[in-house]
């Protein structure tokens, strides 16, 4: 177990090199760069420009940037962002509670929503139920992110004024109650999506268990069916969650970019479209590091946590 | 939905020649009335302000305040966050007119503060003015302040006039002099931007690049730093020892929302209490008039929209070119359909409400038979395809703008169609904000461009950076000209009018220039902007001001009717 821990982390640490490689490279070759955002208006002169580049150190040759960058981030400085003048890290901590509460209450309920309706669908295959799921689950993907955003609050805080049209709490009042409120117009968002995405895999999952053997042999010993399905075929059919689950944790913080743009919820997505469209270098390698970071870490703890659930893995590793 | 465009401005903003004192004397409130903001103040006076801070006032904005240091680098948003916080030693107000503030005077030939034919420059400071920490404020800081822009590892925002300045001397507590290389005008102008820091506080700090002070401001203005969430909101508190009018609220939060239409749907729903900056979305405007209980006006800045041409592009380069391309531009169906009747079509560089605009330019007339003999008796003869050549080349270039900015891929069509019409051939080369507005703007390595920026310097006409020869980046030069405009007799005007301080002679140059831009069309103006911005009825004190960079520059003297 432990070899294999130290080898999967060594492989953890190349990769990561490799992506601040290809990260950096790719951010900056692509055209434009943070003063951009200074030039249109037209008030600073080329002077200032020229000045604030050789300030930011932006006019050396790239692999010179590349290897300070790194030999900071390696020291733990994760530098300041150009936008705020503040450092990497105390931006990105100050956003990713707000990520941190959106994403986990919707993904919280895409699971509980999703699993279900997988189950339901699979146990009831082909019936009303499954099939309306099925077309449901097809309709929730296919339906652009930000278009149903916008019709949520369209409906139900523009036209019915149930919902805050927006923003995580009211300015003024920071209470639970208020806090919630602003919550469920987002959840839904993202909830719809994801539940269609678990119901789809829960499903088939569970239609693969339901046809084994060991089923029918939990069947022909006499078990009433709740106790088949619940205890012999949902266990089971959970295995494969796991795995969906650790690659879905990067997911959890790193933020939903439409949704939480709509909704303007102050959260990682956020900041990351921001700091592109302003080219914050600093930021997006930031968030792009602490994102791989997250997978890595996901895929790793997902596969150890595989080894737990099922002992003939663990065996084989 | 033709006619409101003109008229309502007018309307909404028929700005009455006020004097300061007569400001001072009718107060917030009675201000408003006097400009006929409000239909309402007309007809009843409005409530007096609170005797203390009271209340709050949520102001939406479309993009973040994320510098705070006002002598750094930031966007105009910042601005608005600088403007609570800091002070000036003078401000413009709407008629455009210096008003003291941590001077006592304005600085003229007249009462001595300027001598040596701008050479020498002598300004006398307010007492009893303290740092929201308590530490009193003196000349120290405004020299402090003078000098940390022009140090040489400081990355500051822009020297364009400071690096003018030297031998700043504190001769009193409260008084300082400095000389100038050489006579400028415009550094009145720039000096009603130039907000002064605490040099106690960032004097301290090892480099003021990064020192604490650039993320939690102390300065001397009506609003103290309170708290931000980043990504949310900047919450100001009042400043109760302020040494001017106000502040009379206890709160002014800038609330960020990112995407313009959601901006709107929280000013619908009443989240925000005023939308200020890149304001609400054209298509919106009919229905945000009829919203009960808020107020929304278009109100005008000094930017322009323009088709700005790269001079040393060969087609673009022909004056006849440029005057035809002008004559068949629809600026009325630009307006009108696109634009939703908001904003006004100019034919100047010039905001037409400043002191040096030139109303008698030649207007621009929409003429398909004009443009088309304009280019025959240039020597562009139509060709097969029906796009015109002359010596083989033919007359056809791109026009590039940001992508996703609809309204303008909008323009194009329109621009391309017309065009089409009088055997130009125009294509769309488009590319997102940080890649155009990197070096394909800077360095002219556009065709053209559909841009909206402005040329004068922060408040005043002088547009030296944009037009003068030695200002073309892509020649070496230092400022802003990107279309490369290079022009003997423009030069001389430029110069003229950055050297003497008489308003009078400033306007005459202007004029001028004004008229040979007008002929010679280094920019095709389409329209001057008049963004809709709106606020909650019973916010009292909120006044348009072309002449400030963000319409929260008097927010120190707004409240709420009780």
């Amino acid at each position: 177990m432990s070899t294999f821990l130290v080898q999967r982390l060594m492989q953890a640490l190349v990769l990561l090199l490799i992506v601040s490689m290809i990260g950096f490279a790719i951010l900056h070759l692509a055209p434009g760069g943070p003063l951009s955002q200074f030039a249109a208006s037209g008030e600073m002169t080329q002077a200032d420009l020229d000045r604030i580049a050789e300030q930011l150190g932006l006019n050396r040759p790239l692999p010179v940037q590349y290897v300070e960058w790194l030999w900071r981030m390696l020291r733990g400085d994760w530098g300041l962002s150009y936008r705020d003048q503040q450092p990497v890290l105390h931006i990105i901590a100050s956003h990713i509670g707000a990520t941190l509460e959106l994403m986990l209450t919707s993904t919280l309920l895409a699971m509980l929503l999703g699993a279900w309706i997988g189950i339901l669908g699979a146990i009831k295959r082909y019936s009303l139920f499954d099939s309306l799921a099925t077309i449901g689950a097809m309709i929730a993907l296919s339906i652009p992110t930000f278009w149903f955003g916008l019709v949520v609050i369209y409906v139900f805080s523009v036209g019915l004024g149930w919902l805050p049209s927006g923003n995580r709490y009211t300015i003024g009042d920071g209470s639970l109650l208020n806090q919630l409120h602003h919550l469920i117009g987002p959840c839904i968002v993202l909830a719809l999506v994801s539940t269609a995405v678990w119901s789809r895999y829960m499903r088939s999952s569970m239609l693969e268990v339901v046809n084994q053997d060991y089923i029918r042999t939990a069947r022909a010993k006499g078990l009433p069916e709740r106790s088949v399905l619940l205890r012999h075929a949902f266990r089971n059919a959970l295995l494969p969650m796991i795995t969906i689950t650790g690659l879905h944790v990067p997911t959890l913080l790193s933020g939903a970019l439409v949704t939480e743009t709509v909704f303007t919820w102050p959260g990682m997505g956020r900041l990351f479209l921001d700091s592109i469209s302003y080219r914050d270098y600093p930021v997006v390698m930031g968030i792009l590091m602490f994102t791989a970071v997250l997978v890595l870490l996901g895929s790793l703890i997902a596969d150890l946590l595989y080894g737990i659930a099922d002992p003939r893995i663990a065996r084989n590793g | 939905m033709t006619k409101h465009s003109d008229e309502t401005i007018k309307s909404t903003f028929p700005m009455p020649a006020l004097h300061r004192r007569e400001i001072l004397a009718l107060g917030a409130g009675g201000l408003l009335a006097a400009s006929g903001l409000s239909a309402r103040a007309q007809t009843k006076a409005a409530p007096p302000p609170p005797a203390k801070p009271t209340g709050q006032v949520v102001v939406g904005l479309s993009q973040e305040p994320t510098a705070f240091n006002p002598l750094m680098p930031g966007i105009e948003v910042d601005e608005t966050v600088w403007m609570q916080v800091f002070n000036t030693m003078w401000l413009a107000d709407p008629q455009g007119n210096l008003i003291p503030d941590l001077a006592v005077e304005i600085p003229s030939e007249a009462n001595g503060g300027i001598s040596e034919g701008g050479l020498a420059w002598k300004v006398k400071l307010r007492a009893g003015v303290t740092w929201h920490d308590g530490t009193p404020f003196t000349a120290e800081d405004v020299k402090y302040t003078l000098e940390l822009i022009n140090a040489p590892g400081f990355k500051s925002r822009t020297r364009v006039g400071h690096a003018l300045v030297k031998d700043i001397k504190v001769t009193g507590p409260l008084e300082i002099t400095w000389r100038m290389e050489k006579a400028y005008a415009p550094y009145l102008a720039l000096l009603s931007n130039t907000f002064i820091v605490p040099k106690h506080l960032l004097e301290k700090a090892t480099d003021p690049n990064t020192a604490p002070f650039n993320g939690a401001p102390v300065g001397t203005g009506p609003f103290k730093w309170g708290t931000r969430q980043p990504g949310d909101n900047i919450t100001l508190v009042a400043n109760e020892k302020y040494h001017g009018k106000g502040p009379y609220l206890e709160k002014a939060v800038l609330k960020y929302v990112p995407d313009q239409t959601a901006l709107y749907a929280q000013f619908r729903t009443g989240q925000v209490d005023l939308i200020i900056g890149t304001g609400i979305p054209a298509n919106f405007y009919e229905e945000a008039k009829k919203l009960p209980g808020r107020k929304v006006v278009m109100i005008p800045n000094a930017s322009l929209e323009i088709l700005m041409p790269n001079l040393e592009n060969p087609v673009l380069a022909e004056k006849a070119v440029r005057q035809a391309l002008y004559a068949s531009i629809n600026k009325q169906a630009i307006i009108d359909i696109i634009y939703y009747g908001t904003h006004k079509p100019t034919e100047s560089f010039a905001p037409q409400e400043s002191w040096a605009y030139n109303p008698n330019l030649p207007k621009q007339q929409y003429d398909l038979a004009k443009a088309n003999k304009i280019l025959d008796e240039a020597g562009w003869k139509r060709s097969g395809s029906g796009v015109r050549m002359k010596n083989n080349v033919p007359l056809e270039f791109a026009v590039s703008t940001t992508t996703g900015a609809a309204l303008r891929e909008q323009c194009q069509q329109l621009m391309m169609q017309d065009w089409q019409q009088v055997g130009v051939k125009m294509t769309i080369n488009n590319m997102p904000a940080a890649v155009i507005w990197g070096d394909f703007y800077t360095r002219s390595k556009f065709q053209s461009l559909l841009v909206g920026t402005a040329f004068r310097t922060v408040i005043d006409p002088d547009p030296a950076s944009r037009f003068a020869s030695d200002a073309i980046p892509a020649k070496n030069g230092s400022g802003a000209n990107q279309m490369q405009w290079q022009n003997a007799e423009v030069d001389k005007l430029l110069k003229a009018g950055q050297e003497t301080f008489d308003q009078a002679k400033r306007k005459e140059i202007y004029w001028k220039l004004q008229e040979i831009a007008r002929e010679e069309l280094p920019i095709l103006p389409i329209f001057q902007y008049a963004p809709i911005e709106g606020y909650k009825e019973g916010l009292i004190g909120f006044e348009p001001n072309i002449n400030a960079r963000q319409n929260t520059w008097n927010m120190g003297s707004w409240y709420w009717a009780r």
